[in-house]
């Protein structure tokens, strides 16, 4: 079936969104190498997000601080310091002022944690009804540091993410209306330049990073392997999910694979220099979880699959796009 | 982990010849895929998929209902996830909601009446769908919204229950079944009693199963044990959750609220007796008398039948991946995340080296 | 059809109770069930429980569970 109208699975960042990018956008500019970042004249790194996250206080963190966190680390995924951000807001008529304060005192708090300066910046008001409260779009310039790509990825390599997986996804979750649930969890959201930057200083040779957000890791290791025409093998029981993340994944029937990371890095490093990685990402706040959860290959060219905790594989898919409570 | 996949290789040596077990549950089907068991069974043990899905059987016809209610004004229609891909024979819920309809996902049939109370001036429809798993927790909210007067509230039904639908597939000639993984969670409802008359009748060995793939394994085992044995009977792996005679309490709520009906299954046609229809006593809660069904057309090609029969496998159907895809599916065994299908095709579609 | 998932009653309130799955928590029915009490493990399938399990049932599903090597 042909779509003639946006879906909201269009904006789930799995088969939908690429689709969309591949047929309509990327022809359309000329987009080629769809990295996190543009790299303009070797030297910088240069970035935009928006951001709708519904509701827009969430446990762990609000919509201002992920607009900043999700540009922070689109920039440090390129191996970019990040440096200045601008900020446009859409806000909803009858907006709270006092909901806007708060959000507005976590933008500066956020900004100062990541060392980032706001430098530009635009307001628009519309209607009631038209936006739900407030809508942000940040664009960040970082310089460049390092020479990282999606396409850089080779067999050998390692695969090591910073910790659990999930908690961001399922915070928001258990917050939206008609999906009632009471979780423990909290977003992760958090900017990973000085973690990143810990890394690239360890001397270890690192090809990729990629922040698992919309789609999960799922998405990620889907989008690599393609990229860099590898294969890529995650080992179930080595990936780091919480026991509540598992247990309300298992009430909406969803896979924890698939469920967006707002404080997450998924490293790409020369198998041997795995232990330097872990070490430098160990030795960080952001990083004490840190752990190899797979490797890279020859074969299967451009797909990623999942060791099975019985010892059986099977493929990891790009997510369709919105992931509904199910109860199949 | 190998000592399971250790019992199994020895009770397939005992038992020699080729078998083919059934999963009738989607739910099985999805745990077989994601775990990669398939490839680590001994090569004479093979597993197929049934109709257990209840997306997958879900007929055309009634998602062409559900999109004509959602089109009229003041409608919400609430559904399960599941159902919001699924196309109908020109569109879905997913592409209704984009045009403008009042399509909600909810988690619970009682949050759909929850709905309704907060919404005096619409008219919500839940959709009913799934077997007898689900069947109780709809009946319950239809009584609860006839106890309570809410009028605003109505169930579109299309509730299937297992044991004709078995029958019909031991009946068929072309498929081969040696043992049944029988469905861990609509026993808990209705007791493994439910499929005696299998091996009483067709003297085929059946054995109610568990969720996770350590409970799949340990089924293997027993029903390979029963054909080396030259047993047939019925079995309870699940003892967690399953007994032999169910949930009475749900079991009295489902023969209160719906009465047999025939069903149409996609793919594989009417199944009598297969349906659980709203009794006329709860008539004015029925969103099914408010709407008409209209015939549809299976695409042209589509083998669907054929897999939900066991008598296909994914791969060998022609349009399998090369046209029909998850974001592109042409049948209900692709369109649904738990169709064999859709297994096959996001776990196992290709060979890993 | 069958995503049921163990959770344990933390809270009771007539026919609601509130369910744990593991610190996520939900309100459920629990009328389908005979007599349920407050610490009971049971079963929930779209926000109803449709089973009871004893400490013994919960324990075999988290050694199942904990039976996958996790590092």
């Amino acid at each position: 079936m042909k779509h003639d109208r946006i879906l909201l699975a269009h904006g789930g960042g799995g088969t939908l969104t690429h689709e969309l990018i591949e047929q309509l956008f990327a022809p359309a500019f000329g987009l080629k190498e769809l990295e996190d970042s543009a790299v303009l004249d070797d030297k910088l790194a240069f970035t935009t997000d928006s951001y709708v996250v519904k509701p827009y206080f969430f446990p762990g963190g609000d919509i201002g601080k992920l607009a900043v966190c999700g540009t922070v680390n689109d920039l440090a995924m390129q191996g970019a310091e990040p440096l200045w951000l601008s900020l446009g807001m859409i806000l909803e008529e009858g907006l709270p002022l006092a909901d806007l304060e708060k959000i507005v005192a976590s933008i500066k708090a956020t900004a100062a944690e990541a060392g980032v300066t706001i430098v530009t910046g635009d307001t628009k008001v519309v209607e009631r009804g038209k936006c739900e409260g407030l809508y942000l779009n940040t664009a960040g310039i970082g310089r460049v540091v390092a020479d990282v790509g999606s396409t850089h990825v080779r067999p050998g390599d390692a695969v090591i993410v910073n910790g659990n997986l999930g908690e961001h996804g399922v915070a928001v979750l258990s917050r939206r209306e008609g999906i009632a649930f009471q979780t423990s969890v909290i977003s992760d959201c958090a900017p990973l330049w000085s973690l990143v930057q810990s890394a690239l200083v360890s001397g270890a040779e690192i090809h990729a990073m990629r922040d698992p957000t919309r789609g999960g890791l799922a998405a990620t290791v889907c989008d690599i392997a393609a990229a860099s025409g590898v294969g890529i093998w995650l080992q179930e029981s080595a990936l780091p999910i919480s026991a509540e993340v598992r247990g309300a994944c298992d009430l909406l029937g969803l896979d924890p694979l698939n469920i967006a990371n707002e404080g997450k890095v998924v490293v790409f490093c020369r198998g041997t220099d795995a232990g330097r990685v872990l070490d430098a990402m160990r030795a960080h706040p952001l990083g004490r979880g840190a752990r190899v959860i797979g490797e890279v290959t020859e074969k299967p060219k451009g797909m990623a699959v999942l060791r099975t905790a019985i010892g059986g594989e099977r493929i990891v898919d790009m997510p369709t796009g919105e992931d509904l409570p199910r109860i199949c | 982990m190998n000592e399971a996949l250790n019992r199994i290789a020895e009770q397939a040596r005992r038992v020699g010849r080729n078998v083919t077990f059934m999963e009738v549950c989607g739910t099985h089907t999805m745990a077989v895929s994601r775990s990669g068991l398939r490839q680590l069974l001994p090569a004479n043990v093979k597993l197929i998929s049934g109709p257990g899905c209840p997306v997958c059987v879900t007929d055309t016809s009634y998602i062409d209902a559900a999109i004509e209610l959602a089109r009229r004004p003041g409608v919400i229609v609430t559904t399960f996830g599941d159902l919001i891909r699924v196309p109908g024979s020109e569109s879905s819920l997913e592409r209704e909601r984009a045009a403008g309809a009042d399509v909600r996902v909810v988690y619970s049939p009682a949050d759909a009446l929850a709905l309704a109370r907060e919404n005096p001036d619409k008219q919500v429809v839940f959709l009913g769908v799934g077997f007898e798993t689900t069947a109780p927790t709809v009946a319950w909210t239809i009584k609860k919204a006839a106890q309570d007067g809410v009028m605003n509230f109505s169930v579109l039904c299309a509730h299937k229950t297992m044991p004709f639908a078995m029958e019909a597939l031991l009946k068929d000639q072309e498929v081969k079944i040696d043992g049944f993984i029988c469905p861990g969670h609509v026993s808990v409802i209705t007791g493994a009693q439910l499929y005696r008359f299998i091996p009483e009748r067709y003297g085929i060995p059946c054995v109610v199963c568990g969720f996770e793939a350590v409970d799949v394994m340990k089924c293997i085992v027993m029903l390979l044990a029963q054909i080396a044995g030259k047993r047939t009977a019925v079995e309870i792996e699940y003892s967690r959750s399953v007994n032999e005679t169910g949930n009475p309490a749900a079991q009295q709520l489902i023969a209160e609220v719906f009465e047999e009906s025939d069903a149409g299954w996609r793919g594989i046609g009417v199944i009598p007796r297969s349906g659980l229809a709203i009794r006329k006593e709860f008539a004015r809660w029925d969103a099914g008398r408010s709407v008409t069904f209209r015939e549809s057309k299976p695409h042209p090609g589509c083998r669907c039948g054929d897999v939900l029969r066991g008598v296909l496998t994914p791969p060998d159907c022609k349009l399998f991946a090369k046209v029909c895809t998850p974001t592109n599916p042409l049948g209900p065994c692709m369109v649904s995340s738990e169709g064999a299908c859709a297994a096959f095709y996001k776990y196992e579609r290709k060979a890993a080296v | 059809m069958c995503l049921a998932v163990p959770a344990k009653i933390v809270e009771l309130n007539g026919m609601t109770a509130t369910i744990s799955i593991e610190g996520t928590l939900r309100e459920v029915d629990v009328s389908l069930v005979d007599e349920p009490r407050l610490g009971d493990y049971v079963l929930i399938h779209a926000g109803f429980a449709i089973q009871k399990w004893d400490e013994s049932d919960y324990q075999e599903w988290k050694e199942i569970q904990e039976s996958v090597p996790h590092e």
